[in-house]
Formats: C-alpha cells, sequence, structure tokens
C-alpha cells in the first residue's frame, strides 16, 4: 500500500463551553452546507470517519466532527478529577449551540447516533430555527436503564473491556470484522467512567417523552435512521418519535448501533438520499429567497 | 449438543486467550436443563449436566429453549444475536455473583456464541 492522507483535518479548538475554557478537538472535510456529526456515548468523532472520508458527502457539505470534552483527543476541563462526570440535556445543547457558534455556521445539519440521536430531538424541540435539518441515527424519545450501569467505573473491572463488551452486541453480526473491532476499540480507549457519565444523559435525563408531540418538523425536517439489529434504541421507538412527529423514519437492514462506524460503506448508502434531500430543499431556498 | 461446547472453545485459542485468568463455575439452563461448566484459565474442563442437589456456581444464564435456539443459529435475527439482546427482551436472566461474567464480557459472550459453529456444520 503506497502512503496516502486522508482530506480530513484535525485540528484543536479553544473556546468557552458552558462557561468554562476548553480545548477540544475537532475533525473536517468537504466543503458547502457544515453538517456537524455527534458521536456516541463513551467514543468519539472517529466514528464519522467514513462520512468524513466520502467524496459523494464532503463534495456538497462541509463535514465537522468534534470529540465532545472528556472523549477522545478532547479534554476535559480543568479541576475534572474532583467530580463525576454527569453528560445532561442542559449541558449537551447548549454545548452544540456554543460550538456552532464558535465555529461561525450557517444554519448546519446536525446528525448524532445515539446519545446524539436523542439530543438532535431536544435540538429540534428547543431550537428547531437554528438548524437546517436534523438527523438522529438511532434515535429514539427514550431507553430505560436494563443493567447496572456501575459495572462500567469500578477499579475491579476493566473498563476499556467491560465497555467494549457491553456494546459488542448492539454491532450488526453482519458488520465487516475490521470495522467491528476499530469501532470496540474507540470504547476500549474511553477513560473511566465516561461512558457511564454519558448514560446519565441517555438513560436518565435525557428522557424526551414528554416533549416529543411538541416538535414541528415543518420548522426543520428531522430524519431518522435506525439499524435493524439495534436492541438498545429499537426500531419501534424510533417509528413511535416518527409517528408522533412526522419525521421520515428509515430502517436500515444489516445495521445496529453504530451505523457510521460499523460499516461505513452500508450506512453511506442509507445516508446519501438524506443529504440530497436535504441539498434540494437548500436550492428551493437559494431560488425563493434572495435575502 | 452442550456438551459440545468444551470443545468447540477449547479449539479456539484466541478466545482461551481472552479468557485466559477467568476460573469460575457458572450455571447454563436451557428450558428446564441445567449445566454447570467448569472453567480454568479460560478453557471449559468440564461441563455437568443436571439434575443436581447442591449445585455450587458463581452466577447462572438462564433462558428457554426456543430463546437459546434463536441466539444459536448462524444468523441470528435482530433482537436474539447477543445475550444482552435476549436480556433486554426479558428472556435471559443474568443472576448471582456477576464479577466474573461483567469483568471477561467479552470472553463469555464468545463462549455462549460458540455453539454457532456447532449448527453451522
Amino acid at each position: 500500500m503506497s502512503p496516502a492522507f486522508e482530506p480530513i483535518v484535525g485540528r484543536y479548538l479553544h473556546l468557552d463551553l458552558l462557561g468554562q475554557p476548553h480545548r477540544l478537538y475537532v475533525e473536517e472535510a468537504g466543503r458547502g452546507i457544515p453538517l456537524v456529526c455527534l458521536h456516541t456515548a463513551g467514543s468519539d468523532a472517529r466514528q464519522y470517519r467514513g462520512v468524513l472520508n466520502d467524496k459523494r458527502v464532503t463534495a456538497d457539505y462541509r463535514v465537522i466532527a468534534f470529540d465532545m470534552p472528556w472523549h477522545g483527543k478532547s479534554s476535559p476541563p480543568a479541576g475534572w478529577q474532583e467530580a463525576e462526570y454527569r453528560l445532561t440535556s442542559r449541558d449537551y445543547v447548549r454545548m452544540i449551540v456554543e460550538i456552532a457558534d464558535a465555529l461561525a455556521l450557517d444554519k448546519p445539519v446536525v446528525m448524532g447516533c445515539s446519545i446524539g440521536g436523542r439530543i438532535v430531538l431536544h435540538l429540534a424541540h428547543e431550537h428547531p430555527d437554528r438548524f437546517r435539518a436534523l438527523i438522529g441515527l438511532e434515535s429514539a424519545a427514550h431507553v430505560a436503564p436494563y443493567y447496572d450501569v456501575t459495572w462500567l467505573h469500578r477499579p475491579d473491572v476493566h473498563g476499556g473491556e467491560v465497555c467494549a463488551g457491553v456494546v459488542s452486541g448492539l454491532i450488526a453480526p453482519t458488520a465487516p470484522a475490521t470495522e467491528r473491532w476499530e469501532t470496540l476499540w474507540h470504547y476500549m480507549q474511553g477513560g473511566p467512567g465516561v461512558f457511564k457519565g454519558d448514560l446519565y444523559f441517555y438513560k436518565v435525563d435525557g428522557d424526551i417523552r414528554d416533549r416529543v408531540d411538541a416538535i414541528d418538523t415543518r420548522r426543520c425536517p428531522l430524519f431518522l435512521l435506525t439499524g435493524e439489529y439495534d436492541y438498545s434504541c429499537t426500531t419501534e421507538g424510533t417509528l413511535d418519535v416518527a409517528r408522533r412527529t412526522g419525521a421520515e423514519a428509515i430502517i436500515m437492514k444489516g445495521l445496529g448501533h453504530f451505523p457510521m462506524s460499523e460499516d461505513p460503506e452500508l450506512f453511506i448508502s442509507y445516508l446519501l438520499p438524506v443529504l440530497a434531500r436535504i441539498r434540494a430543499t437548500q436550492h428551493r431556498f437559494d431560488r425563493h429567497d434572495p435575502g | 449438543m452442550i456438551e459440545r461446547i468444551a470443545e468447540l472453545v477449547n479449539a479456539d485459542e484466541k478466545l482461551v486467550r481472552r479468557g485466559r485468568f477467568v476460573h469460575t463455575t457458572f450455571l447454563l439452563e436451557v428450558g428446564g436443563t441445567g449445566y454447570l461448566i467448569r472453567i480454568v484459565d479460560g478453557r471449559i474442563v468440564a461441563v455437568m449436566a443436571g439434575p443436581f442437589i447442591t449445585p455450587n456456581y458463581s452466577f447462572a444464564l438462564r433462558a428457554p429453549r426456543e430463546a437459546w435456539e434463536m441466539f444459536w443459529q448462524e444468523l441470528p435475527p435482530p433482537g436474539f444475536n447477543d445475550l444482552f439482546a435476549l436480556f433486554k427482551r426479558g428472556l435471559l436472566r443474568i443472576e448471582g455473583d456477576l464479577h466474573p461474567f461483567m469483568a471477561n464480557l467479552l470472553y463469555f459472550k464468545d463462549v455462549l456464541a460458540a455453539l454457532r459453529k456447532e449448527r453451522a456444520r
């Protein structure tokens, strides 16, 4: 194999988030409509390597994927050692809005998976006019706890091994082995207690069942894509949100809870028509709205 | 068929290495039939079928036979492809001292899935 750089550019962004200075790792590729990608709980933006590297996507979209604070190559804020990390809906929404502002993004599309798929429902509810469209991957209004998450962070169990063990079955059995184990590797590299802290949002604080009916998809188009093998955010959970909001739901065959990472090629075949439709809406704006 | 699990696991060197620190006996319940499976250094050294009078084990995995049959298909359908999938559907009960199970979760998931190879033959 001859050496070759990918077209992805990764840089560290210094900014204030939630009132504290942060050093955030941000990757991007392409030009056009900003497409901000949100990774799953306990992982990082490497999950979007396939999307960032796909010319069919980056020809029309500026794809931006950041590691959330505490994740990947982004640092936790100063003083992290004094507190238990717990992600809340309020902080997660603020973080996305503040990052979009810091990068001066004009009505970006936001695509998030799992916790990211949940937070786009919060964005649709609270900030429908700030986004061009929202894409929820593995998105449901709520996921009830079904195992004891204290196993994810205790000194007598290896955190990386158990986090990967917990999520391994969420990958479709047909996923290519290389992409499956790459996806699990990201989980094995998470900091102690970070996956557990994200699940506080996923299973407790981020429950949006009581507000789903108030989401107005005419103000901001919402697309929901869920893999058939996802037993965390189930296809039933996604279809319920679609029914209650008018969002378009697509059930993806042969994919699980990490579609963009476990089988990027198959996932992108589902994503491209959605991106084309969002782009078509943009063209309509351009024709009819000279302002 | 269940007894074949020892041969299938022990023939898989990579799986044995993954479980090299596992030293325990667990109970596998397939419908009404129990099996005590004894593991030393990642190798299955004994599979004992019930009934038992005073079974001694660290943790138990209990599911109806039909659920295991779905799980052991060569390509299981959604909802049956993983121990946690069965668990979340309420088909699998996981009980007892979970420490050896959770500390070696990738290993135990593949130990139970090893019987898919029996089906594939």
